[in-house]
């Protein structure tokens, strides 16, 4: 006897039955997402070619962590958390600052203070001071629920883009920071687009896995018990509070190592790329992938990059509209996809 | 029991002294003192309205008290907090059946039979024990085929077992039940029955609402009945409810 605990091995009663038919048709759907966005991703390599997979790989990997992260807290704990991307400019301001070099910066007409870390030493520091703000806010946030609790992250995603935009003296401010090392083990650098993508991917994969041993421990079951009635499951000895807390600092420490490999990767942060809008995106990707399954969040983190990428390649579409064409496209999926498919492309559970 | 908690010698499983909880300007309970006697069913009667949920929820820590205090398994608590519920060893059911809707009849069961720590949490995997507990618990309420199904696609009366079960399953001294027999079938009503009284063959505290008098005739060792918020009687079964005021009250004959 093993008790199934995954949202695919459902077993039907009764094959013949209508309710079966509905069920292997939605199986069905399940199974056509998965091809479509396989498919995609192969057609593009064999169109583009290596190189251009490689590149769009790695903006993969990135998405990929920030949504599976954000699943944690959004698909399996219930908070809907538009705040995320703080987490992620934490990370990727915390690495670009910390291996800020000299030699470049009294270039620049505003200074910034100068580190000069290597990258694997800036990048755990990112991780950490992800988590300890996590820490502090969420002990804030968990005095909230619902649609209260969605405003105050909004707040968090606003303020943080602020402190990236006006602490100057840290930050640099619209200017950002450029020239971000990237990332080394003694002698070897890892400069070219496929070491780092590896690189990536096997981040993301560590990332997958822990998240995956949560979300199958008791842990995971807890939190989807407190998505569903925190108060009842209270009643039955747990913490939720500290429950809550532990899977959204977990969750934000995720984002920052996606921050982290981000500043590494474009070897350049400025604010534009942690705006309130980005967190918006991540959370309508966990949706369209669905709610409470990693496989949903890369497979909608991967289905989001197709799109964007593919897009650039539309020809009747120029090439600075792709930016804005992508969140119009982006809305009308998702809304198509709430109104047929609520639980998403992949998904078992319901906002 | 906590170290250094005041505790008493109890013959009681739960006395409330003083308790009160008032909504607005609604005192749902106005200054409380009952006894529950351990072991046994007692069962809570009542109008609606007259603050038997309530009371369930105060006991159970889901709402804060707002004066007086309570003792369980003799410990004196001024605040019941409900995640320490098991360790006053007490668990409950909700009137409006609360299960954990978009999660498995299977889960539902298991996610109280697990660790409570956060990290030996996140480090548990299911144990076989516990997947034979969890087993035992379904097919004494009758779910064992229903187990893959989530909870929120059950029937009424399925969600009320399962609801049970998972108070079985939290092994408990004092069961707290909130109207279990409310919109049962009839052999369902049997089967529950059946599992309370085999809890107070295993010496187990177990207090009920009902609006059954039948059941309640049938069942119940010691009763208490409440009208708005206050208590009318309590006592022995047959005593209470040959009480004029306890007639004229609640029975309205």
């Amino acid at each position: 006897m093993q008790p199934p605990a995954d949202s695919q091995t459902r077993s039907a009663p009764n094959s013949r039955s209508p309710k079966a038919l509905l069920a292997a048709a939605k199986t069905n759907v399940e199974l056509w997402a998965n091809l479509l966005i396989i498919g995609w991703a192969l057609g593009f390599m064999l169109w583009k070619g290596v190189g251009f997979a490689i590149a769009i790989g790695t903006v993969f990997a990135i998405w990929a962590i920030l949504t599976v992260s954000l699943n944690l807290v959004v698909g399996y704990t219930g908070l809907l958390s538009v705040g995320h991307v703080g987490f992620f400019g934490i990370g990727a301001y915390t690495v670009a600052i910390l291996t800020s070099r000299a030699e470049y910066e009294q270039l620049r007409t505003e200074a910034i203070p100068t580190f000069g870390w290597p990258f694997f030493a800036a990048l755990p520091v990112g991780v950490l001071l992800a988590g300890v703000i996590a820490v502090a806010v969420g002990v804030v946030f968990n005095r909230f629920r619902d649609d209260i609790y969605v405003l105050v992250s909004f707040g968090f995603a606003i303020i943080s883009f602020n402190v990236f935009l006006n602490w100057r003296g840290l930050t640099r401010g619209a200017f950002g920071i450029h020239e971000i090392p990237r990332p080394a083990v003694g002698g070897w650098v890892l400069d070219g687009e496929l070491e780092f993508l590896v690189f990536a991917l096997a981040i993301l994969g560590v990332i997958v896995l822990l998240s995956w041993l949560i979300v199958t421990s008791s842990f995971g079951r807890v939190l989807t018990a407190i998505r569903e009635d925190e108060q009842a499951i209270a009643v039955f000895g747990y913490q939720t509070t500290h429950y809550k807390l532990a899977v959204w600092t977990i969750s934000a420490m995720m984002a920052g190592l996606a921050g982290g490999l981000f500043a590494g990767w474009t070897s350049f942060v400025d604010p534009n790329s942690f705006i309130l809008l980005e967190s918006m995106l991540l959370v309508a990707i966990v949706i369209l992938g669905g709610l409470a399954t990693i496989w949903g969040s890369l497979l909608g983190a991967m289905a989001f990059v197709l799109l964007e990428e593919g897009m650039r390649f539309l020809p009747f579409l120029p090439a600075i509209h792709v930016g804005q064409a992508r969140l119009v496209v982006l809305g009308i999926l998702l809304v198509l996809l709430m109104v047929f498919r609520p639980q998403g492309l992949v998904g078992r559970y319901k906002l | 029991m906590r170290p250094g908690r005041e505790m008493i010698d109890d013959p009681f499983a739960i006395q409330t002294d003083d308790i009160s909880k008032h909504f607005g300007a609604v005192k749902a309970v106005r200054r409380l003192s009952i006894s529950i006697p351990k072991r046994g069913l007692t069962s809570i009667v009542g109008p609606n309205g007259s603050g038997k949920s309530t009371l369930v929820n105060l006991l159970s820590g889901v709402l804060p008290l707002d004066g007086g205090m309570v003792v369980i398994e003799g410990a004196i608590l001024k605040a019941v907090k409900a995640h320490e519920n098991p360790a006053h060893g007490l668990t409950r059911t909700f009137q409006e059946v609360r299960l954990f809707d978009q999660v498995s009849v299977w889960d539902n069961i298991m996610v109280v039979l697990t660790k409570r720590g956060l990290f030996s949490a996140l480090l548990e995997r299911v144990k076989p024990a516990q997947r034979d507990r969890a087993r035992r618990i379904l097919e004494t309420v009758g779910l064992w085929d229903k187990r893959d199904a989530l909870a929120e696609n059950l029937s009424y009366g399925q969600r009320k077992l399962l609801e049970i079960g998972r108070a079985m399953a939290m092994e408990a001294n004092i069961y707290l039940f909130d109207e279990p027999f409310a919109g049962l079938f009839p052999e369902m009503v049997v089967k529950v029955k059946e599992i309370m009284n085999h809890m107070r063959e295993q010496g187990d505290t177990i207090v009920f609402i009902s609006h059954n008098m039948d059941i309640v005739r049938e069942l119940s060792d010691h009763l208490i009945v409440l009208d708005s918020g206050s208590l009318l009687a309590e006592g022995e079964v047959d005593e209470v409810l040959s009480e004029p005021k306890v007639i004229k009250a609640y029975l309205g004959v």
